[in-house]
């Protein structure tokens, strides 16, 4: 089975979901309805984003001499850096660390870059415990599923199923629905992993060269506690995340947080500096940060494509779309689903691979539309579909460009180029259309299984324009 | 700004072929207003379907054929915000580099969607003949975000003193169509627009308006399939036909 037939049967099966689909729409609705409370004036947001998109792009560009001084602000603050060109180096670096220090078991705070490596299932074949501890993260990791969606990881589950969920596995616990009880009780669950767990692994959400801090945006406490409560804290983030000042966090943090969740700031913010100083009374005594480039090195070297970059992950893109709404996550089967995964999976993983995700969008804009970081995403996707069937700039390294040329679509592109670009031909064509009208066919595949064909008119606009008297020049 | 005297009209190769009655009504429209309309002869399509597509040494054919039907410094108007919306907006993309470049951009430049022309330029006023009517708008992505003139087609139909504009559910979300999305996607689309006739028969509207006849041969054609008598129009046959006395 190829990507394309891959990708249909997990529509198909997203399609025929109904309760699937009710979960994401109202979610959705609920989320995007928040958001818009944060931003009731747009000239403000608008100033915002462009501030945000300023820090972002500053920090693409500088990246290589903020790493540098990031690595060394760290290592000077006592945290250790290490660099993983693939997955596979992050989790070897993330399982030798964890072995050396003796971890047999680890909390986790969310994090997408793990979802990258697959580090939960290295660790586990390590023999390593993995308990994760965000709430979504935790329900999803009893349900064996990937998250479908970066921020709100268990957002596909209702009520009823997380009680169900919940009811199988921790059958002591009296059965309940409601969401403040379920939240107590993971929360009684993982109090005792945060005491007992050896190490604990987050993700980054910026990581400051200047100072050489490690910020972490949550609402549960989760990372607060993962990051220091174990004697051992290991962050793992991609490259990108480097930016430049202290003063740059503000307006990311603000732009962020308004967006992913329409809170106007998050329950915990954490800035993780170093690691537990000689009388201090907690936190790790060693702290490590993995930073992974996975493709991202990759993808910079095109000016265009670099945009992508920018990306702060707070999931706004997937929000709105429409496109995923209908779907849910899981069907894109990538780490990262909706529209920031269209435009990032197939450069970090290959068009050959996912490209035909890229076929997953109307290009409505609306994903450009709210980005705090203003990507262009229908640019990037409608450049992606053009590498996908025909190498753009020989430049630029992305993986399989031109994979998805199919000879009958392209043949079915040439002719219409020849009809399209002769006038005289055209004329013919409508011509011929109009007259024999009757003659359009009443099926056309997909679309008339959920509308009417359309059907020539009797005469083309050149000819009643001509017949109201209006010129041609 | 171009002298407004005189107009080209770029039909678009859906009008043109499927809905001309929606064209006509579009250049009569400016013909009341004193503008005279020309319709180039040798017009085809904006390029837009392959570009989508990722074809684009196509689209840049095709876009190339159009720009010796718009020689002289006048506007040209474009009845649909998608059409209009790859002109102003991707011409400049498409052609980047390339010896006609300069040709490209000059008509980007010069480049209207019809309400906009309508409202901005024109300064339209409009007298409502019709019978009362309830109709809800559908805005199209790319006349709401690509060229920013959304409330254009708001601002006509609120001219018309007789016509109840009724508002659905989700109003901004893409109604499925995207160009050869509806066929590569066709069950994401298919379900897209169900949602989107579903929000526009809860509002109880009797017909659906919108800028671009591509949201309407999807909208337009599930209400067909679907059984139902929902009218759909273009907002030019629409203002033409309460503004003319015809029946719509």
């Amino acid at each position: 089975m190829n990507q394309t037939q891959a990708f249909h049967r997990r529509i198909d099966a997203a399609l025929h979901n109904d309760q699937l689909r009710r979960n994401f729409r109202s979610a959705l609705s609920g989320i995007q309805a928040k958001r818009e409370t944060q931003f009731p004036d747009d000239t403000q947001l608008q100033s915002l984003r462009e501030q945000a998109r300023m820090v972002r792009a500053n920090a693409l560009v500088r990246q290589p001499e903020l790493l540098e001084q990031l690595e060394a602000r760290l290592t000077a603050n006592g945290i250790q850096v290490h660099w993983a060109e693939t997955p596979q180096q992050a989790n070897t670096i993330i399982g030798d660390i964890l072995q050396a220090a003796g971890a047999r078991s680890v909390v986790k705070g969310k994090s997408m870059v793990s979802e990258e490596t697959e580090l939960n299932h290295y660790l586990e074949q390590l023999g390593i415990e993995v308990v994760e501890s965000d709430l979504g993260e935790f329900i999803i990791q009893l349900a064996q599923e990937p998250p479908s969606h970066i921020v709100a990881p268990a957002i596909h589950k209702n009520r009823r199923e997380v009680a169900e969920l919940f009811h199988r596995f921790y059958p002591d616990i009296p059965y309940t629905e409601d969401i403040d009880q379920l939240t107590q009780s993971a929360r009684l669950i993982l109090r005792e992993k945060f005491a007992a767990a050896d190490a604990g692994i987050s993700g980054v959400n910026f990581a400051v060269a200047e100072t050489g801090t490690l910020c972490l945006v949550e609402n549960e406490g989760n990372g607060r506690l993962s990051t220091t409560a174990p004697r051992v804290h290991i962050a793992i983030t991609g490259v990108e995340k480097v930016v430049e000042r202290l003063s740059d966090v503000p307006p990311l943090l603000e732009i962020l947080t308004k967006s992913a969740t329409g809170q106007p700031i998050t329950t915990y913010f954490n800035m993780i500096s170093r690691p537990r100083q000689p009388g201090e009374l907690d936190g790790p005594e060693a702290v490590h940060l993995v930073l992974l480039d996975n493709g991202r090195s990759r993808i910079r070297v095109d000016e265009e494509l670099l945009d992508t970059l920018r990306c702060i992950r707070c999931g706004t893109c997937i929000n709105y779309c429409p496109v995923y709404v209908q779907l849910g996550g899981h069907a894109y089967g990538t780490v990262y689903p909706g529209p920031i995964g269209i435009a990032l999976e197939p450069q970090r993983i290959g068009i050959d691979k996912v490209g035909t995700l890229t076929s997953a969008c109307t290009m409505c804009g609306a994903c450009g539309e709210v980005c705090p970081v203003k990507i262009p995403l229908p640019k990037l996707i409608n450049r992606l579909r053009a590498e996908a069937v025909n190498e753009q700039r020989t430049t630029t390294p992305l993986l399989g460009r031109g994979s998805l040329r199919k000879p009958s679509e392209a043949t079915i592109w040439k002719l219409w180029q020849q009809m399209y670009s002769r006038p005289r031909l055209y004329r013919l064509f409508t011509l011929v259309a109009t007259r024999l009208r009757w003659l359009t066919p009443g099926s056309l595949g997909g679309w008339t299984r959920y509308r009417s064909a359309p059907r020539p008119a009797p005469r083309s606009l050149r000819e009643l324009a001509m017949k109201e008297g209006f010129g041609s020049e | 700004m171009p002298a407004t005297s005189q107009v080209y009209f770029f039909a678009t190769c859906l009008i043109d072929l499927l809905y001309p009655q929606a064209g006509l009504a579009g250049m009569q429209l400016l013909r009341r207003e004193g503008v005279e309309v020309i319709f180039p002869a040798n017009q085809t399509c904006c390029g837009q379907p392959a570009f989508n597509s990722g074809y684009r040494d196509e689209a840049l054919a095709v876009a190339r054929a159009q720009l010796a039907c718009f020689p002289r410094d006048i506007p040209v108007v474009v009845p649909s915000g998608s059409c209009g919306g790859m002109m102003r907006q991707h011409w400049p993309e498409l052609f980047a580099g390339q010896p006609d470049e300069q040709a490209a951009l000059d008509v980007a430049a010069r480049t209207y969607e019809l309400t906009e022309f309508l409202v901005d330029v024109l300064q339209i006023r409009l007298r409502d003949l019709g019978e009362p009517l309830a109709v809800a708008i559908h805005t199209s992505c790319s006349a709401r975000r690509e060229m920013g003139v959304a409330d254009r087609i708001e601002s006509l139909v609120a001219q018309l003193d007789k016509v109840e504009v009724l508002t659905q559910a989700r109003k901004a979300e893409c109604c499925g169509f995207g160009g050869t999305f509806a066929v590569k996607q066709a069950d994401v689309s298919g379900a897209m627009v169900r949602d989107k006739t579903d929000a526009l028969r809860a509002t109880a509207a009797q017909c659906v308006i919108s800028q671009d006849c591509g949201c309407l041969m999807n909208i337009g054609g599930a209400f067909e399939k679907q059984g139902d008598g929902l009218q759909t129009r273009h907002i030019a046959e629409f203002l033409w036909e309460r503004t003319e006395g015809a029946a719509p």
